[in-house]
C-alpha cells in the first residue's frame, strides 16, 4: 500500500528535531504539524509574520488578525510572536530557519524544484517559496509520485518553471523517500512505503535514481 | 502643524489620486487590508492603476473590487491564488502581472522606503525572476540585484494610531502594512481605533509618524475571513 498523504506527512515529521524552527508550506505540508513526534519541540514560523503559530482556534474564537500563510485561521501560543513581512523574510532569507517542508509538481535529479506555474494553465504565484528555498536550511518536499495522468513527477530535467535551483534535500513520495542532496551525486532511494516493490519504483519513476534497497 | 486627521476615506485621498498612478497596498489576503481606502479608490473611478499588494483581495472584497471595476492595470504580486476574476483577466491578457518572491516583494519596499535603489539577494537565481536582471558573486554564490519599489501612495491599515500617525498593527494583520508606509510618496493610513496622542505606549510603536502623512478611523471594518478554520473544544489540541 503506498503512503497516504497522512503516512507521507508522519514521514516528514520524522525528520523535525528538537528545537527547530520550521515553516511549513501551504496544502499538504501544513498537516505535519499534527504527527510532531512527542518528545520534539518545534516552533512553526509563519511567513506572514508569525513565530510559534499555534493549532486552529476554538469555534468562535477565531480572529481575522491571526492567520496563517494559506489565509487559514490560527491561534498563538504564549512563546509566539509577531513581526512584518520584512522581518519575516530576512529571518528565512537569513537561514535562521532550520527546515522547511514544501509541496511540489516536478523535483529533478539535480535537486531543482517545481512548484509554482504550469505555462498556459494557472500561475497562481511562488508566494514565498522561492526565498524558503534560497534561504532555509534544509528543505523537504512532499508529493505524489506521479501526475494523475501517471507521468513521474521526479523528472530527469524539470519541464516546468523553477522554484529554485539544487535547492531539495529530501523527497518524500507516497511511494517511498528519497535523497537529494541538492544534486550533489546520485538521487537514492532510502525507504520504501509498506507493499511498493523497488520495481514498481523504478516503472513510476522518470529520474535515474540508485539504492541499496532490494 | 497642519492635522493629518481626516473625516473620511474620501476626504484622505483628496488631491492624490490620479490615472495611472501606482499604489501600494497593505494585507496578506484579506487580512489587514485598508477596506476603507479601497472602497475609496473605487468610488473615485480613478483608472490604469499599478497596484504593489502581496496579493489581489478575493472577487468581491478587498483589492478584487477594484479589478472588477477595471480599475487596475497592472499588479506587482507574489501570489494571487484566491481570485477567478484575476485568473481570466491575466489569461486574456488584459491584466499585466509582475509575480516578485514574497520575500523579495517585502525587501524591495523596504529598500524604496529607506532609501535603498537596489540590494542582492540569492531567491530567484536560476529561475525566471532573474530574467533580464544583474547577477553577481559573493563569496562563491550567485545573487540577484533587486530594485527597490516606490509608489506614489501607499495605503495601509493599523489598530491604533494617533492625531502625529503613530501605529500599531495587532497580530498577523501587520504583514506588509509596515514597509509599505514607508515606501509611498504619500501614505493613507486608516485605523480601527484613533487614539489621543500619548496613550500608545512609545516603546510598541511600529510605524513611527514621519511615515503617515494623513490618517482616519475606518467607519467600519468587515474584517472577512478567507478560510475559517476552526477545532472543536472536545477535540485534542494539535498544531
Amino acid at each position: 500500500m503506498p503512503w497516504t498523504r497522512d503516512d507521507m506527512t508522519a514521514r516528514a515529521a520524522r525528520e523535525l528535531k528538537d528545537g527547530f524552527y520550521v515553516n511549513l508550506g501551504i496544502g499538504i505540508p501544513t498537516l505535519v504539524a499534527n504527527h510532531i513526534p512527542p518528545g520534539v519541540q518545534v516552533t512553526l514560523q509563519s511567513e506572514n509574520g508569525m513565530l510559534g503559530m499555534g493549532p486552529y482556534p476554538f469555534e468562535g474564537e477565531e480572529d481575522p488578525d491571526l492567520v496563517n500563510a494559506g489565509k487559514m485561521t490560527i491561534s498563538e501560543l504564549d512563546s509566539s510572536s509577531y513581526f512584518n513581512s520584512a522581518e519575516s523574510f530576512a529571518m528565512i532569507r537569513g537561514g535562521h530557519i532550520d527546515l522547511s517542508v514544501l509541496g511540489a509538481m516536478q523535483v529533478a535529479a539535480n535537486g531543482d524544484l517545481a512548484n509554482w506555474m504550469v505555462p498556459g494553465k494557472m500561475v497562481k504565484g511562488m508566494g514565498g517559496a522561492m526565498d524558503l528555498v534560497a534561504g532555509v536550511k534544509r528543505v523537504i518536499v512532499v508529493m505524489e509520485h506521479c501526475e494523475k495522468s501517471g507521468r513521474s513527477k521526479l523528472v530527469r530535467e524539470c519541464s516546468l518553471p523553477l522554484t529554485g535551483k539544487g535547492v531539495v534535500d529530501l523527497l518524500i513520495t507516497d511511494l517511498g523517500v528519497f535523497e537529494i542532496n541538492r544534486g550533489r551525486g546520485a538521487v537514492r532511494l532510502v525507504e520504501l512505503a509498506p507493499g511498493v516493490t523497488l520495481e514498481e519504483v523504478r516503472a513510476r519513476t522518470e529520474a535515474a535514481f540508485v539504492t541499496d534497497l532490494v | 502643524m497642519a492635522t493629518k486627521i481626516q473625516s473620511d476615506a474620501a476626504s484622505a485621498l483628496a488631491g492624490l489620486l490620479f490615472d495611472g498612478m501606482t499604489v501600494m497596498a497593505g494585507g496578506f489576503g484579506l487580512c489587514g487590508i485598508p477596506e476603507n481606502l479601497i472602497l475609496a479608490i473605487r468610488e473615485s473611478g480613478v483608472k490604469d492603476l499599478t497596484v504593489v499588494s502581496n496579493n489581489c483581495g478575493v472577487d468581491g472584497f478587498g483589492l478584487g473590487l477594484l479589478l472588477e471595476n477595471g480599475q487596475i492595470r497592472k499588479m506587482i504580486s507574489s501570489y494571487v491564488g484566491e481570485n477567478e476574476l484575476f485568473e481570466r483577466l491575466y489569461i486574456e491578457g488584459r491584466l499585466e502581472v509582475e509575480f516578485t518572491p514574497q520575500g523579495t516583494l517585502a525587501e524591495r519596499i523596504r529598500a524604496g522606503g529607506a532609501g535603498v535603489p537596489a540590494f542582492y539577494t540569492r531567491t530567484g537565481v536560476g529561475t525566471v525572476v532573474a530574467e533580464g536582471k544583474e547577477t553577481r558573486e559573493f563569496d562563491g554564490e550567485t545573487y540577484l540585484m533587486e530594485r527597490a519599489l516606490k509608489a506614489d501612495l501607499s495605503i495601509v491599515k493599523a489598530w491604533k494610531g494617533d492625531a502625529e500617525g503613530n501605529l500599531i498593527y495587532r497580530k498577523t494583520a501587520r504583514n506588509f502594512n509596515p514597509m509599505m508606509a514607508t515606501a509611498g510618496r504619500v501614505c493613507v493610513a486608516e485605523v480601527e481605533s484613533l487614539v489621543p496622542t500619548g496613550a500608545l505606549d512609545k516603546d510598541m510603536i511600529h510605524t513611527p509618524g514621519v511615515y503617515v502623512h494623513r490618517i482616519l478611523k475606518g467607519p467600519a471594518y468587515e474584517k472577512r475571513i478567507e478560510r475559517l478554520t476552526t477545532r472543536s473544544r472536545t477535540e485534542k489540541a494539535s498544531a
